[in-house]
């Protein structure tokens, strides 16, 4: 971990007493953490504790009422999460957001969307230019097929692939778009243990060799505090903890709220 | 194992072999002669790939948005009215152009004033939404351009020619315009396909189709992925229009092909780009065939009044595959996770 340590550099994202709510419903109240470059990052929380709207705020899907997010140094305001995207931030969905249609490879392709530029009658036909950039971009892909140990089923449906592999697919999606900051929303849910070791594996793999900072909701603490470097605890949209793993476990609000509950 | 998979099969095979009967048939009569029989054959081809192009329009907005758009045969005769009148003004290859320029700006204000404010409701009210634009776009349409007939003067000949006098007897009298109408039709299925399958933007439209929340996370702008199917699907009605304006004259009952065209998705699959054209051609067929050799038959036997079986058949057949195929012949088959 000390090597782990050592590599962790400054903020890439802050947010800073950010609220939001749905109607009179408060979803979020003066959140603030913020997230270091090629840090693990956790936001956990009981059910309801707003640890999704969060990763959605970030994400652009929900624009807060109140407080600001800083990326790279600069605020951003009101964008649309296609341009998140486009900034460098890739996320992952707890209930899976797969094209269910489309092959493994196509789905994967599509994360490489973004950087593809050449002539639309080009692709069409699969020449010049537009073939070497397809064939370029197939490289990354299965690279990253390979890493996320996929290779048998590029050709397969992905609404055809148990859950844990599809898990996966949206995952290599995500990396495919060579993120700087992944958001994983629930990456472990409703997997059995052997599919969350490798989740688990596979998370900071992506870490350690791309350097992607990794921002992760999780509601299974035990997994959550074995893969990351710095914990936010949220409870009925506030931030009742925040610190390392070892902190969070001796935060009292925290076990109170939380662990309290546990089993 | 065979047996298997022709019990799985059973309804969807059965209604295979009557249709393949119902094609063969008409030589029980003896008096049907072969080339009279390939001339029907023909002109029901010719019907179907009309369909087709309707039924494209339809399948492509489904397949990118999820929304089934009424609007699509409403579109195809204003796309034809725009090219009917602006023709008049200028020659045709300037006018058809320009009404694609039309059809672009119609996709764009469709999108931005329909369709964003009901991005997430339900399918229904989009449905009704486009309902609305189909009936807009009727009306508007006419105030804009005149509520007359209007021709579209491709500049193919029009009478017919004979061909194949060596092979049948009498030979077959066929239409120059029907086979140019043909191979558009094929050339614009081979794009599309291409469109779809091999370019980014293509990708992306599939994957809107899809997830629209994840295409978004990706990347991918809803908005402008929308602007371009619908302009895709007006490129689509305007081919449709000139072709069926040329054929038959711009008038208002090309709005009500929409109808015939529901009956081919159906049959096809409604995300499916090929399902759309195999889809027409074997409702253009069918009705056709039905109307020509069955019809008499059944006057006949029942001491019918005849005729208006083409009215009706297409839906039947409809009918039949959402019994045996509901996701149609080329359709995504949905695989249920409980």
């Amino acid at each position: 971990m000390n090597d782990r340590a050592h590599r962790i550099g400054d903020v890439i994202l802050a947010v800073d007493r950010v609220s939001l709510a749905f109607g009179g419903v408060k979803a979020l109240s003066d959140v603030s953490f913020d997230v270091r470059e090629h840090e693990v990052r956790a936001i956990i929380g009981p059910n309801g504790a707003g640890k999704s709207s969060m990763l959605n705020v970030i994400n652009g899907v929900y624009h807060p009422q109140q407080g600001t997010i800083r990326y790279l140094g600069r605020e951003y305001h009101d964008m649309d999460p296609h341009e998140v995207a486009e900034s460098g931030i890739a996320r992952t969905f707890q209930s899976l957001a797969l094209f269910k249609g489309m092959s493994v490879l196509d789905n994967i392709m599509s994360g490489r969307n973004l950087k593809m530029r050449s002539n639309i009658l080009l692709q069409a036909l699969r020449i010049g230019p537009a073939l070497r950039e397809e064939i370029e971009h197939r490289e990354v892909v299965e690279r990253i097929i390979d890493f996320l140990e996929i290779q048998a089923y590029r050709k397969t449906p992905v609404g055809r692939l148990p859950y844990g592999l599809q898990k996966r697919v949206d995952l290599a999606r995500a990396l495919a778009m060579e993120p700087r900051v992944l958001l994983l929303d629930e990456p472990m849910s409703g997997m059995n243990m052997e599919e969350k070791q490798d989740m688990c594996r596979f998370i900071l793999d992506v870490n350690d060799q791309f350097g992607t900072t990794v921002v992760l909701i999780e509601h299974d603490m035990s997994v959550v505090m074995d893969i990351s470097d710095r914990v936010v605890v949220l409870d009925y949209g506030k931030k009742i903890g925040d610190g390392s793993p070892d902190e969070v476990r001796a935060n009292q609000a925290v076990v109170d709220a939380y662990l309290g509950v546990s089993h | 194992m065979m047996k298997n998979v022709i019990k799985k099969n059973g309804p969807v095979l059965t209604l295979g072999v009557v249709l393949l009967a119902g094609l063969v048939a008409p030589f029980a009569d003896r008096s049907t002669t072969a080339g009279f029989y390939v001339e029907v054959l023909l002109g029901g081809l010719m019907a179907g790939v009309l369909y087709s192009l309707v039924a494209l329009g339809f399948a492509l907005i489904f397949k990118a948005s999820g929304v089934f758009n009424f609007a699509q045969g409403a579109m195809v005769l204003f796309a034809a009215l725009a090219v009917a009148r602006l023709a008049e003004q200028m020659p045709l290859w300037a006018a058809i152009p320009l009404a694609m320029v039309i059809m672009v700006a119609l996709a764009w204000l469709i999108e931005r004033l329909v369709l964003r404010p009901l991005v997430n409701q339900e399918a229904v009210a989009l449905l009704m939404a486009t309902l609305g634009v189909s009936y807009f776009l009727d009306g508007f349409g006419q105030t804009v351009w005149g509520s007359d007939i209007y021709s579209i003067e491709l500049g193919i000949p029009k009478e017919p020619v004979m061909i194949l006098e060596s092979l049948f007897q009498g030979g077959i009298l066929v239409n120059k315009e029907d086979f140019v109408a043909a191979i558009v039709a094929a050339a614009l299925m081979v794009a599309l396909a291409l469109f779809f399958q091999k370019t980014v933007t293509g990708r992306a439209l599939r994957a809107v189709a899809d997830d629209h929340q994840a295409a978004q996370s990706i990347g991918i702008p809803l908005n402008r992925i929308w602007v371009i199917v619908w302009s895709v699907a007006g490129f689509v009605a305007l081919v449709a229009g000139v072709i069926w304006g040329s054929k038959l004259g711009v008038q208002f009952s090309i709005s009500q092909v929409a109808l015939k065209a529901l009956p081919v998705v159906i049959l096809g699959g409604f995300t499916s780009v090929t399902g759309a054209i195999v889809g027409g051609l074997i409702i253009g067929v069918g009705e056709k065939m039905a109307e020509v050799f069955l019809g008499p038959v059944l006057v006949k036997a029942f001491d019918l009044a005849g005729g208006g079986i083409e009215n009706w058949f297409a839906y039947m057949l409809a009918l039949l595959f959402l019994l045996v195929r509901p996701e149609g012949l080329f359709g995504e088959k949905h695989i249920d996770r409980v």
